[in-house]
């Protein structure tokens, strides 16, 4: 029995570091839960990337579901998933909002010139402030908002097809929306 | 070699001390103000570079939530205001400190779980070796 103690402390600690490194392997620990699931959006009023003259407001939006996608051209990030929501944009049966965060508006229109403009509307937040109500702390982040203005579903970071059709594309048909998404 | 020796560490202290914070020119009030910004800085989390205090960031956030935190300060609203505007937007994860309530319970309370279950266990071994071998009938069994 004395032989086995040490051994069966030696077991315990593999099992636990490798219980950590799947931990950490199996989810990204810098993410970090938003408090605003289920809350309303905060109000927002921000100017169109286009038409900077013309503002776009969250009263706005309201009576039908959206999407709102967090960019900005200098965001890496984003570049990696602008192909997936060129791919995706006209499938998913709601409006994709654009939100060019912290950016310069001549930069953002070059950017989106280059990579394509999959978005329905684009507003510009050149200062950051108004991403803060939301919690925005880094880009790309992509927010489901319902047709009352409450925010469903926030994603943190690249949106992959995959995250498409597992998490976005069933919350969609739970608002009544088909998305031309295979399940 | 002294001399070479003096300036390298001089050069080095000196790049620590300035690397030490990122300071934004706020204009505050006073000094106490000052000293109350970067004490509530210190309690909180950027959550850009989530190792880092807000007083120490140079993350774009974080540059932004000081200024906003400084506003609001100028505002006149107290620190546990200014933590909750956060925590709204944030989440408790900006708080270093996380509040004590059921959700963060095994946070606060689990290493005292572990501590109490390392003392039963060590009680437990050091009642059994203070009972004499010959009252164990098998060893195997009692040894552990």
């Amino acid at each position: 029995m004395k032989l086995y103690l040490p051994l069966a402390i030696f077991l315990a600690l593999v099992g636990l570091f490798g219980f950590g490194l799947w931990w950490n392997s199996a989810h990204n620990p810098t993410l970090v839960p938003s408090p605003l699931i289920g809350k309303p959006a905060p109000a927002w009023n921000l100017p169109l990337l286009y038409q900077p003259a013309k503002t776009l407001d969250k009263a706005d939006m309201l009576g039908k579901p959206y999407i709102v996608n967090v960019f900005a051209s200098w965001c890496f990030a984003c570049a990696d998933e602008h192909p997936v929501l060129m791919a995706y944009s006209h499938d998913l049966g709601v409006p994709l909002i654009g939100y060019d965060y912290k950016d310069k508006a001549t930069d953002a229109l070059a950017w989106l010139q280059q990579h394509g403009d999959p978005y329905t509307q684009v507003v510009a937040d050149e200062s950051g402030r108004t991403a803060i109500n939301f919690g925005v702390y880094g880009a790309p982040e992509t927010y489901l908002i319902n047709a009352r203005g409450i925010i469903l579903w926030k994603h943190i970071g690249p949106l992959t097809p995959g995250v498409i059709r597992d998490e976005l594309a069933p919350r969609l048909r739970k608002l009544g929306i088909q998305p031309r998404i295979g399940a | 070699m002294k001399g070479m020796l003096r300036t390298a560490t001089l050069v080095l202290l000196l790049g620590t001390a300035l690397a030490s914070s990122a300071v934004d020119a706020l204009p505050f009030k006073n000094a106490a103000q000052e000293v109350r910004f970067q004490d509530l800085t210190r309690q909180l989390r950027c959550l850009v570079c989530q190792n880092e205090d807000l007083a120490d960031s140079d993350a774009k956030l974080a540059k932004d939530l000081r200024y906003e935190i400084f506003q609001q300060m100028q505002a006149g609203r107290s620190n546990a205001q200014i933590k909750q505007w956060l925590v709204d937007r944030y989440g408790d994860y900006v708080l270093y400190k996380p509040p004590l309530k059921p959700s963060n319970y095994p946070l606060w309370f689990s290493p005292f779980v572990l501590l109490l279950l390392g003392a039963l266990g060590v009680g437990i071994y050091l009642r059994r070796r203070a009972q004499p071998p010959a009252a164990a009938g098998s060893d195997e069994d009692q040894d552990w």
